[in-house]
């Protein structure tokens, strides 16, 4: 009796570990990357609440659950207040399969790849449907850029990543990670990482492809009509998508909690650290393209590119029965 | 292709410069002498009330800003009973500095006079008016001009002739 309580309560606890820990970085995250950006920028960013202005964030949270929750006369009511509530949902659910080390993780599932595929998938009709619902042409622009562009990314972002399923022989995330212990898929799926990085910054949709939100453009695309906690949602979840591709960078090319003497998980964090960081610094320095430029980019560019790699990864692996 | 990575490693490079921003409660800018903040009344050499309540910065002042009401002491110089500037109207553009015939009023380098109640932004005279002459110094309208007051009689000014009858002029 004893034995499966104990069972149960050690995945109670790593699930509630693993959400506390993905919130509170999905919150500090909104300090580090203004303090990055500024950083860049040659200013410093918030550095007024706190140390190093740590507080900032839970500041602006408590700017957020201040404010008026408002929902339009004009929206879609139940589907308006819906929207936001999926994206944190999909892509927390994603963080289930993650493999952090050798014996953390919330759940063991073979399908583990493909799981996150289909839940960044659902992600997408949190942005279509708050586009929709919001009854406003601008909310409704963002929506319809988001899916065609999520749409699109997605059909690579996928076949990149079949070349490391290929290697491993499996979709299980932590069978990937252990297949990597003599060699990182970083160096013989170089292509696979790149093309899985620029997914990623479309999958998460920031900068340069954060066209669903274009605030030179569309007011802020799908989101314009929200405010107070349900933007804090659309806000956090952003965040979260940034953890989740870091944290995937890291499992699928860099190893994931492989490297020595520090223990797996702080390995992990580092890594998935750096990746964040990564996605900033990008943020940083490119501008955003035209739509059209990024559908083709998209089609014509990184599809090609993506069945290639699968091709030669495929021949390579038939020549030398790996 | 290579102008997007030369750019995001020319962006990291950022990450070793100085920053451009002036910590501004610890560090504080230098304003120069003509910069046009907070205004002040300023007092002659002789410690006297320097303006003459001519109204005509209350004239120039584009938002009316400024209210004053001239009245007259024992002496027939003009001062003002009451001065007043409206600080939240005020858009510190200079105009009554400019207006004003004595030097009275004066644009200071001070602009840290922020508050969290509007209506004390409104400065009266007790207020506004300082000790010292501000930035022209020696200056006195009575000393100079030519406008008898008592104990200064007409041609008794500084640098001023007596008054002369003129039917007395005879080529």
């Amino acid at each position: 009796m004893s034995e499966p309580m104990s069972e149960v309560m050690r995945s109670l606890m790593i699930i509630a570990g693993v959400i506390g820990v993905v919130m509170t970085i999905g919150g500090l995250l909104v300090w580090v990357e203004r303090r990055l950006l500024a950083l860049w920028q040659d200013r410093y960013g918030p550095n007024r609440v706190g140390p190093f202005g740590l507080f900032q964030t839970l500041a602006d949270m408590i700017k957020l659950l201040m404010k008026e929750d408002w929902v339009p006369p004009f929206a879609d009511r139940p589907v308006f207040i819906l929207a936001p509530a999926i994206i944190v949902v999909t892509v927390l659910m994603s963080f289930a399969v993650l493999p952090i080390s050798r014996g953390i993780g919330v759940v063991e599932l073979n399908i583990g790849l493909l799981f996150f595929l289909g839940m960044s998938s659902l992600g997408v009709y949190s942005i279509v449907l708050a586009g929709w619902a919001s009854g406003n042409k601008y909310s409704l622009l963002g929506g319809l850029r988001a899916s065609a562009q999520m749409i699109s990314y997605e059909v690579f972002m996928g076949l990149s990543l079949m070349g490391v399923v290929m290697f491993t022989g499996s979709f299980n995330l932590r069978e990937i990670v252990e297949a990597q212990q003599d060699l990182w898929f970083c160096i013989p799926q170089f292509f696979g990482l790149v093309i899985f990085l620029i997914a990623g910054f479309a999958e998460t949709h920031r900068l340069p492809f954060d066209l669903p939100e274009a605030e030179s453009e569309l007011v802020a695309g799908y989101h314009s009509e929200y405010s107070g906690l349900k933007f804090g949602m659309f806000f956090l979840g952003e965040y979260l998508g940034i953890t989740l591709i870091s944290a995937l960078i890291v499992i699928l090319f860099f190893g994931g909690w492989m490297g020595p003497f520090l223990s797996p998980a702080v390995w992990f964090i580092l890594k998935t650290f750096l990746f964040i960081c990564v996605f900033i610094l990008v943020r940083a320095s490119l501008p955003r393209p035209r739509y059209d430029q990024l559908m083709a980019f998209g089609w014509k560019v990184m599809l090609p590119l993506s069945l290639l790699n699968l091709i030669i990864t495929g021949g390579l692996i038939l020549a030398y029965k790996l | 292709m290579l102008s997007t990575l030369r750019s995001i490693w020319e962006v990291f490079l950022h990450m070793f410069r100085g920053r451009e921003t002036v910590l501004y409660p610890e560090v504080k800018p230098y304003l120069p002498p003509r910069w046009r903040g907070r205004i002040v009344l300023t007092r002659d050499p002789d410690g006297g009330e320097r303006c003459v309540a001519c109204y005509l910065c209350a004239a120039a002042c584009p938002v009316d800003c400024i209210s004053l009401q001239a009245t007259e002491d024992e002496h027939g110089r003009r001062y003002p009973e009451f001065f007043r500037i409206n600080f939240s109207r005020c858009i510190f553009c200079g105009f009554c500095e400019e207006a004003c015939p004595t030097y009275a009023i004066q644009l200071t380098p001070d602009f840290e006079m922020g508050e969290y109640d509007r209506r004390n932004l409104v400065y009266e005279k007790e207020d506004l008016l300082i000790s010292g002459q501000g930035k022209y110094h020696g200056y006195n309208f009575y000393r100079v001009a030519g406008l008898a007051i008592k104990g200064k009689d007409k041609g008794e000014a500084e640098n001023e002739e007596p008054p002369v009858d003129v039917r007395s002029l005879k080529p």
